[in-house]
């Protein structure tokens, strides 16, 4: 059973919070406390909107352990807004046609449960646009 | 200094043996059985030269068979005990590690002889508990979490490479019909059958646009090379001497979504880079090239990043039929991870004895005519660490 | 006995309304047909046209969230300034864990806040609206955050399966001239009545049939709006909507026409035949329903009931603010026509009524 590590990420994983460069303004997630552009120290929390685009996509038939339970399911590079390229599963699909360029919101929904008795995790999974842009 | 020793120490190592284990479901045959195969059939053909040290090349033996500390273990059942021995562990890329470190061990001349054993027990797990342990190699707080798997990385990958690229559907079957083709005639294949354009367009999907047949089976497997400097060596060798020219790792980010360029393997193309200018060779000497195609779309972009196409077109040598044992760049020369089996963190010692089968002219119905220069590269999950190696007939 | 009446009314000492309100309804669709189908040959009537069924990665925990979040883009509020944040609900996924602080975390919430679930039945909503008028009204916090939310729980089978469905809103509270709406006054009434119950560790409630009506249902509800009527000088005819705590379409009607309310009054609040019984969600998702459309001036009265037995009742009145407000989330009405209709078996699997271990 696994505690600790679901829950000193929670702001990331129910709010997409990363971090924002001081020195290159390079916007950062997952948070990493290092820039990945200029290399410095980089602590700076930021909001992500949660808006972005579908980069790649894929469905999962045979997942792993602690998975099982939501096959099929769709796992997506999501291209935020801001820049960074995250990887979610997309959610509320149904019989909608998923395509690179998609747009999507980020929702937070449960990630997956240790059993019946374990932790509930929860954290960001995207979905199309529940009232597209007009 | 003797006139017999070369000036410089990193051209002074050597593949004095081989050996391999047929991959496949084990299941009477256990993780220290299986070293102890590989390891007892290379000791018989080094013919009396002893190992100095033994690095075991194993990714997934902590989860799956609930074992570390796999240096003693199969040392001991190997009949090695006592010898130096640990674990060199980069998932995917765990076997071409564990050679480069012994290639650094015999090379720095700590050691005149050293024993590397790629051993993988995928079988003592089954179903989702074995997938959660192939996924380990992911990143476990960004990208599991979210129930992505290898297949599903690389379908990613696929997805968007015939995206940008414009690329057919059909566009890797050749990776696979090859791969196939050459496994019909390796004894140590899981898979010796050839596979048909028909049979692979009708493939179950795994993670579209991905399906089984753009997939390796993750079975079991091991394997052994012996390295060694020159002078400890046959004075007369009854096979033709093989050496390892070029050696170098690199690493880029462990996560897909960090990869700077997705399309890009960046350490593979600075793996093969660095060990191309350590021998001063380039694509166009390389006579055959083991790599890793535990998914068909790793194949299109590794021949990309070691310069053997261009980005975009490296699926285009499957078309033209460059790919096959007697093209320009024959690969999966035995079968690769598709057909010949994927035994996880071993399969990059399996590259290497392979790559010195063909060099050495004992490929038998699978040997690529003439073959002098071999490549061997492995990389762990979507390429966030690759080793390349580079062999030469002398 | 005028002035020992009047100190029924609820009325807080500083002026409190809803600054910020957002609904959630998951986009699955069971219709009852299905369960008529499976459970009674096809034959016989049924009480609803159809009710949300949450996604396989939903719970009340997630559903509160999606809510408050829509909640605050319409106050437009730091997060930070919330001073509570109560969570009433009978399908809290944990029965020990609060649903509140995940739900208070990633609002961006914490850790200055009073996080708490609530619980009774249908109007733990409700409750936590009435502690967070006392909580705002007394001067203590600023904002408050309450929400009914529920994935409700039905024995296959059950007459209650035709009806339990999943949805619920989320209300900010805070001063009255920053309001959307404004709390004119409320009420509670509450008696000892076991209609309906579910004993700890249970999976499905137990309830008393018949006795879930007279008793139970309409006593409280008729009370609870009579009182308030009373005590505010109001009738029907001074509301513009009504919103009643509907387990089915026929309760809040008769309830309505008992109490002298039109049908029309009750239209914009009653969703429950296309949604389903929400529970502890139900007043309040009709509520949010009713803000969606409701007019500057218009007066609103709200009536929740719960179980075992007890109910809420709210006189609002609209301000200009509001039509600004709304258009700042997706409406009620945005939910109910993202639709995915399943059958009986995807049902089965979504609500984990399948034997997996």
């Amino acid at each position: 059973m696994e505690v600790s590590r679901h829950w000193r990420l929670k702001k990331q994983r129910y709010a997409l919070q990363g971090e924002v460069c001081p020195h290159c303004s390079v916007k950062i997630f997952p948070p990493r406390d290092i820039c990945p552009d200029c290399g410095l120290d980089a602590r700076t929390p930021f909001q992500f909107s949660g808006r972005g685009e579908v980069y790649s996509f894929t469905t999962v038939r045979d997942a792993p352990e602690g998975h099982s339970e939501q096959v099929p399911y769709t796992v997506a590079l999501v291209r935020l807004e801001e820049g960074p390229l995250v990887t979610a599963q997309l959610t509320d699909l149904d019989q909608q046609d998923v395509e690179i360029g998609l747009p999507v919101e980020m929702v937070t929904r449960k990630l997956r449960s240790d059993g019946e008795r374990g932790m509930l995790v929860y954290g960001y999974k995207f979905r199309p646009l529940l009232r597209p842009a007009a | 200094m003797s006139n017999n020793t070369p000036t410089d120490p990193t051209q002074d190592v050597f593949i004095a043996a081989v050996s391999l284990v047929k991959v496949g479901e084990h299941w009477d045959t256990s993780l220290r059985e299986l070293a102890n195969h590989a390891i007892h059939h290379v000791l018989i053909e080094a013919n009396g030269l002893r190992p100095q040290a033994l690095y075991i090349a194993n990714a997934f033996a902590p989860i799956l068979s609930r074992q570390t500390q796999l240096g003693a273990l199969v040392a001991d059942f190997s009949g090695l005990r006592g010898i130096e021995a640990s674990t060199v562990e980069a998932a995917g890329a765990s076997g071409g590690m564990a050679v480069r470190q012994a290639y650094l061990a015999v090379a720095s001349g700590t050691c005149d002889t050293a024993l590397v054993v790629g051993v993988e027990k995928i079988t003592d797990k089954i179903g989702p508990s074995m997938l959660a342990a192939l996924s380990s190699a992911a990143d476990s707080d960004h990208e599991a979490p979210h129930g992505i798997t290898p297949a599903a990385q690389a379908a990613l990958l696929m997805r968007r490479y015939l995206h940008e690229h414009e690329a057919p559907a059909d566009a890797l079957a050749g990776f696979s019909i090859t791969a196939h083709a050459n496994a019909v005639s390796n004894p140590n294949a899981i898979f010796r059958r050839a596979l048909s354009a028909k049979a692979y367009s009708k493939a179950a999907m795994v993670c579209d646009p991905l399906t089984i047949m753009d997939a390796a089976p993750s079975v079991d497997g091991a394997a052994a090379v012996l390295l060694a400097r020159g002078h400890v060596l046959p004075t007369a060798p009854d096979l033709p001497r093989v050496r390892i020219v070029g050696s170098a790792a690199s690493t880029t980010a462990l996560a897909l979504h960090d990869q700077p360029d997705l399309l890009t393997l960046t350490a593979a193309k600075q793996s093969a880079d660095l060990a191309y200018a350590q021998c001063g060779l380039s694509a166009k000497d390389i006579d055959l090239f083991e790599l890793h195609d535990q998914f068909s779309i790793y194949s299109v972009l590794e021949l990309e990043a070691a310069g053997f196409a261009e980005a975009g077109h490296g699926w285009e040598l499957a078309r033209d039929g460059e790919i096959g044992l007697e093209d320009r760049i024959p690969i999966t020369t035995f079968g690769g991870s598709k057909a010949r089996g994927d035994p996880g963190g071993a399969t990059g010692v399996y590259q290497v004895a392979e790559v010195t089968l063909q060099l050495q002219g004992r490929a038998g119905d699978n040997q690529v005519p003439d073959a002098k220069i071999g490549m061997a590269q492995c990389l762990a999950s979507a390429g966030a660490t690759a080793c390349t190696h580079i062999l030469q007939r002398t | 006995m005028e002035q020992s009446n009047q100190d029924r009314l609820l009325k807080p000492s500083k002026q409190v309304g809803i600054v910020g309100y957002g609904a959630y309804i998951p986009r699955y669709r069971l219709p009852a047909s299905e369960v008529a189908r499976i459970w009674a040959g096809g034959a016989g009537g049924v009480p609803i046209v159809e009710k949300a069924v949450p996604g396989i990665d939903e719970d009340v925990i997630t559903m509160s969230i999606e809510a408050a979040r829509n909640a605050l883009a319409r106050a437009s509020i730091d997060p930070s300034e919330i001073r509570a944040v109560w969570v009433g609900s009978e399908s809290h996924p944990y029965s020990v864990k609060p649903s509140s602080t995940v739900v208070a975390e990633a609002i961006g919430a914490t850790p200055h806040t009073l996080a708490a679930d609530w619980e009774f039945a249908c109007k733990a909503g409700t409750e936590a609206i009435q502690a967070a008028i006392g909580f705002v009204g007394s001067g203590m916090a600023r904002f408050a955050l309450a929400i009914g939310m529920d994935t409700a729980q039905g024995r296959p089978g059950d007459a209650l399966e035709y009806t339990t469905g999943a949805g619920g809103a989320a209300i900010i509270l805070g001063p009255s001239d920053e309001s959307l709406a404004h709390f004119e006054g409320s009420y509670s009434y509450a008696t000892d009545t076991p209609d309906f119950w579910r004993r700890a560790d249970e999976k499905y409630p137990e309830h008393g049939e018949r006795f879930t009506g007279e008793p139970a249902y309409f006593k409280h509800v008729l009370t609870a709006a009579k009182e308030l009527m009373s005590l505010t000088n109001t009738g029907p005819e001074d509301y513009a909507h009504v919103i009643f705590h509907q387990p089915n379409v026929k309760f809040p009607q008769r309830a309505g026409r008992m109490l002298g309310f039109a049908d029309e009054q009750l239209e914009a609040g009653l969703l429950v035949s296309v949604i389903g019984n929400t529970y502890a969600g139900s007043p309040l998702v009709g509520l949010a329903s009713v803000l969606d459309i409701a007019e500057p001036g218009q007066r609103l009265l709200l009536v929740s009931y719960g179980s075992g037995a007890g109910s809420d009742a709210f006189s609002l009145s609209v301000t200009d603010r509001l039509v600004e407000a709304r258009e700042k989330a997706p409406s009620t009405q945005d939910y109910i026509g993202r639709r995915t209709e399943v059958d009986y078996a995807t049902y089965a699997r979504y609500r984990g009524k399948l034997t997996l271990s």
